[in-house]
């Protein structure tokens, strides 16, 4: 294992491990029960050999989820876990992580789970940024449930639920969680496990929310829902890879770019057509959400094309659980509170 | 005051009940509020029942827009703001046509004639004006130009004549207080404190409250004044507390007995929200207060601070109860301490927003999937909210379980004098957090269990994140016996759900028994309420007593368990009557549980009972043995 020397100031006040720790550490006893093939294994594995990067106390770090064959995440990780109800991980965690600073919060949803009965959760768990990390394992269906439509499933989508086809019209979970005000929002894939463990890195390092969508594969019920993405051929042509500091340059040889039009729109252009400093540089961390919004509308919910995949956005904002402690800590600025003063009340009087 | 005017003569009477009556935008509330300070302070016992509508505003002078105060004093202990007033206060036709029904006949109605024009009138369906025919004969009837008169006494101020008006209700005030003897002195420091910024609106306020006064003392509307001597009490602090109020402390006194922080989740709702407004302001008792985006989530972010290690609570009403319920369900399961908080009011659906009722006691039961039982608790007077929020959270820490509290409308918005407890004598509790491992495995290794159960209360270790060698995952799903671990084998799932069930009956070994007043002892009648009815059923049981009926009264503090002993009180009489402000929830579980043939008597008009109408069952059920 290489050592990283990144800083995670999220993480400043979760106390630091002395020892070595391996992915091992982080396998809890319990027996994995996902679909074999199914690409929640690949997030676990990288989750696992992630973790020992942050160097915290295994005991200081939770996991806690909804419902949903993702939501069955915590139950394998060999740290504190807490496996919910459909759709209130968030909320269950922001009372965690508020009364909690001394521990590294996670939270583990799927698009049903975080997009339809959460919906309203994730998005105020985004606008207050709580120091939380949302991990939302998107394959466009409900796997628990055998297969129907999910909020992230395409119009037209075919499933148990929609004979006839689907006429939902798709969210797309990078797009709503900047509309929601989010500081840190970033797009990986599960079989991808050098980018899915950068991501990772970033989010943890992010202080308040950061939203991780995880494109996933649910072998059974929505088999090859991403394929477009991670196909050799048609992958690369696809996949649009943010790197701040970049110009946004795809294709199989690069043949790709992103520029903003004379009308101000953002487009996919030809490469050869445009020069070279109309090419749009990324920065993650542009405080206007506009780009990063505008580059996630790029991507067409039934081809997939041009989809990118990295940061979005990380921007600092102080934490919600922040601010309500450091509104505590003035308040107790002049000492404790005095419950014998505070039930007398200034309006009392003696008998006897 | 003035020394020109011969003194009146001042008649002793032993209680007294009055109700403030006027538009939204009169200030009853505050008129209230503030005779009920002097009072306090004069040592009466006292009971007070605000009674507002839901519009914040309606239109002035309708009859949705009338506000009302409530209060009765007396020389001695009594239990509830009264049935009917002896004294009504209308300050428009509204105020009047709606309350006129409740005076006591030969009671005193003393009305602003101001306000009674022509317009005003038709306003609300009158088409003649009652202070001139003789419509208002039964009472004894004091006209008086309210407006006008404090109009004219802060004509010096530099005040527009809508604000001038405005002050009429401390003209009110004044009355009142010479009327009964009472002094201005609180009111003063009172109005100090809140218009210290505005002289004039200060100068005014104070000025009309003394003109109020000088107005009693000289006119010849009133030919007596009145007197209540203070009520022999037990040498203490008192003070007057609203339920509300009083449960917020409860819980603050909770947090401090028991060392563990308070997290409160919640969403603001009537009657409940003053309970998050307290505590907001209570954050140097390391208290975090958390409006969340729906009940949902603050209940489920009460729960995740449970898990952390804190008190987590939740506070709402009927229907965020039922917003909250699978999260409830969530901490049976989880066996986590959690406190939710039900100040009840009229339902179903948005029903009676601002008006009291008790008809969620089977929600509380029973309203969620599965066998997921939840104790529950229930304050009986405004002040008692302080001691059942202790016993709540006692529950709640020491079982591992979510527990309700079941207080409503009457009691949160109601107040009474409350002898204020030394600190140091409320019960204490410890959380006692799981640090070491608990199981034992045959080849010597050990383990920690989150499931193993102490063989006392059969509570699981509560083991918070942070605790090395604990790490442990649980969750919503059936869970086997001790080790934890996800199990769906049936064997284990019924073991589960009657361990569970246990645990919760198991509470009442923890509870008082339930205690039976009846003085002679040879009652054969008893009476057995819980909650708000408390002081309704007491006053009808005294007052039936000294009609030589013989009537015992009982009164459930704990719902969920009973208290041991309750099967035996409810068999050794021949007839139970159980008063209730819903269609018969307690009398449902008391015949279910005790074969009991109950006599349910139940009103739900979103009033208390009075003990007037109480006393007639207790008396017909008597006459029938
Ligand atoms: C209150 C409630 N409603 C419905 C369900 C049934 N349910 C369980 S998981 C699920 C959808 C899960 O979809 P998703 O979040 O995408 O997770 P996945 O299984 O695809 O990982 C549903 C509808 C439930 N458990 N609870
Ligand atoms: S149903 Fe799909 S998402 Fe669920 S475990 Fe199987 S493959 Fe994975
Ligand atoms: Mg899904």
């Amino acid at each position: 294992m290489t050592s990283i020397d990144l800083p995670f100031p999220a993480l400043a006040l979760v106390p630091k491990t002395d020892e070595k720790q391996s992915a091992k550490d982080f396998k809890s006893d319990q027996e994995v029960r996902w679909c074999p093939g199914c690409g929640d294994y690949s997030i676990l594995s990288t989750v696992q050999g992630f973790m020992p990067e942050l160097g915290l106390k295994k005991e200081n770090i939770v996991f806690i989820s909804g419902i949903g064959c993702s939501s069955r995440f915590p139950y394998y990780m060999n740290t504190y876990g807490l496996h919910s109800i459909h759709g209130r991980a968030p909320a269950i965690a922001t009372g965690l992580a508020v009364t909690r600073p001394d521990l590294s919060v996670w939270v583990v949803t799927g698009d049903g789970d975080a997009l339809s009965i959460g919906g309203n959760h994730l998005i105020h768990a985004l606008r207050r940024n709580v120091n939380l990390k949302i991990l939302l394992f998107n394959n466009r269906i409900y796997g628990l449930t055998k297969g129907q439509y999910s909020p992230t499933s395409e119009t037209g989508k075919i499933t148990k639920s929609t004979p006839q086809g689907s006429v939902d019209y798709s969210f797309n979970p990078v797009s709503l969680a900047l509309g929601a005000e989010a500081t840190f929002v970033a797009r990986s894939v599960d079989s991808d496990r050098k980018h899915l463990s950068e991501v990772l890195r970033r989010a943890a390092a992010h202080e308040g929310t950061a939203l991780v969508e995880i494109l996933q594969n649910c072998n059974i019920f929505n088999d090859g829902a991403w394929e477009a993405l991670k196909d050799n051929e048609t992958g690369p042509q696809n996949v649009i890879r943010l790197e701040d500091g970049q110009p946004i340059r795809f294709g199989a040889n690069g043949e790709k770019v992103v520029i903003r039009s004379k009308n101000g729109h953002i487009e996919v252009a030809d490469a050869a057509a445009v020069s070279e400093s109309d090419v749009i540089v990324y920065d993650s961390r542009t405080e206007d959400p506009g780009l990063a919004f505008a580059i996630s509308r790029l991507s067409d919910s039934h081809s997939l094309t041009d989809t990118a995949i990295g940061v979005f956005r990380d921007v600092q904002r102080p934490s919600y659980d922040r601010l309500v402690r450091e509104q505590m800590a003035e308040a107790a600025a002049g000492g404790p509170g005095d419950l014998q003063s505070l039930i007398n009340g200034k309006d009392n009087w003696q008998i006897g | 005051m003035t020394d020109q005017v011969a003194e009146k003569q001042v008649i002793p009477v032993d209680h007294v009940i009055i109700r403030f009556a006027g538009d939204s935008g009169d200030g009853m509330q505050l008129t209230g509020d503030r005779f009920t300070s002097e009072t306090a302070g004069l040592g009466n016992d006292l009971s007070t029942l605000p009674d507002f509508p839901a519009e914040i505003r309606a239109p002035a002078g309708t009859l949705p827009g009338v506000s009302a105060f409530q209060l009765q004093f007396a020389d001695h202990d009594i239990m509830t703001p009264g049935d009917r007033p002896d004294v009504l206060v209308a300050m428009n036709p509204a105020a009047l046509k709606s309350n006129i029904g409740l005076l006591k006949p030969g009671g005193d109605l003393i009305v602003n004639t101001d306000e009674f024009t022509k317009r005003s009138l038709e306003k609300v369906g009158y088409s003649g004006n009652p202070l001139e025919d003789d419509s208002l004969s039964a009472y004894n009837v004091h006209p008086v130009g309210l407006t006008s008169m404090t109009v004219e006494a802060l004509k010096e101020f530099p005040l527009s004549k809508k604000d001038a008006e405005r002050a009429k209700n401390m003209f009110a005030l004044g009355m009142l207080c010479w009327l009964y003897s009472r002094p201005t002195d609180g009111t003063r420091v009172f109005l100090k404190s809140k218009f210290g910024k505005n002289p004039d609106i200060l100068g005014a306020n104070i000025a009309a409250l003394e003109a109020g006064w000088s107005f009693g003392e000289t006119t010849e509307a009133f030919s007596v004044r009145y007197e209540v001597k203070p009520a022999p009490m037990k040498a203490g602090t008192y003070r007057n507390i609203h339920g509300n109020l009083a449960l917020a402390y409860g819980l603050v006194a909770a947090s401090d007995r028991s060392g563990l922080p308070i997290f409160l989740g919640t969403y603001p709702i009537t009657p409940a929200s003053d309970i998050l407004h307290e505590l907001s302001k209570l954050k140097k008792f390391g208290i975090t207060t958390f409006q969340a985006e729906d009940e949902i989530a603050g209940v489920g972010a009460a729960i995740g601070a449970s898990y952390g290690g804190s008190l987590g609570i939740t506070t709402t009403s009927g229907p965020g109860v039922a917003l909250k319920s699978e999260a409830i369900g969530l901490a049976v399961t989880l066996e986590i301490p959690l406190l939710i908080i039900d100040v009840q009011r009229g339902g179903p659906s948005t029903g009676l927003p601002t008006k009291t009722e008790q008809s969620d006691l089977l929600q509380a039961m029973f309203g969620r999937n599965g066998e997921a039982p939840v104790p529950i608790v229930a304050p009986q007077s405004p002040s008692d909210c302080f001691d059942a929020a202790i016993e709540a959270a006692r529950i709640a820490v020491q079982y591992r379980t979510p527990v309700f509290l079941l207080s409503d409308g009457y009691l949160a918005n109601g107040s009474e004098p409350w002898s204020i407890p030394d600190v140091d004598s409320l019960p204490t509790f410890e959380a006692n957090f799981a640090t070491e491992l608990n199981h034992t495995n045959e080849d010597g290794t050990q383990e920690f269990w989150p499931y193993l159960r102490d063989a006392e209360t059969l509570a699981r270790p509560w083991a918070i994140p942070g605790t090395p060698g604990l790490e442990h995952r649980i969750g919503g799903i059936e869970k086997a016996d001790g080790r934890g671990n996800i199990s769906y084998d049936p064997d284990n799932h019924d073991k589960m759900v009657r361990l569970r069930q246990a645990k919760v009956d198991g509470i009442a070994a923890s509870i008082a028994p339930l205690a039976v007043e009846d003085p002679d002892g040879d009652a054969r009648v008893l009476i057995i309420g819980w909650g708000s009815t408390y002081g309704p059923i007491g006053a009808a049981c005294r007052v039936a007593r000294k009609n030589g009926v013989k009537v015992a009264q009982a009164h459930l503090r704990h719902l969920n368990p009973f208290p041991t002993n309750t099967a035996e009180v409810l068999r050794s009489y021949d007839r139970v009557i159980v008063p209730e402000m819903n269609l018969g929830q307690l009398a449902l579980l008391l015949r279910g549980k005790f074969l009991v043939d109950a006599i349910g008597y139940n009103q739900v008009r979103g009033l208390p009972f009075t003990s007037d109408e109480l006393v007639g069952v207790i008396t017909n059920v008597a006459s029938s043995l």
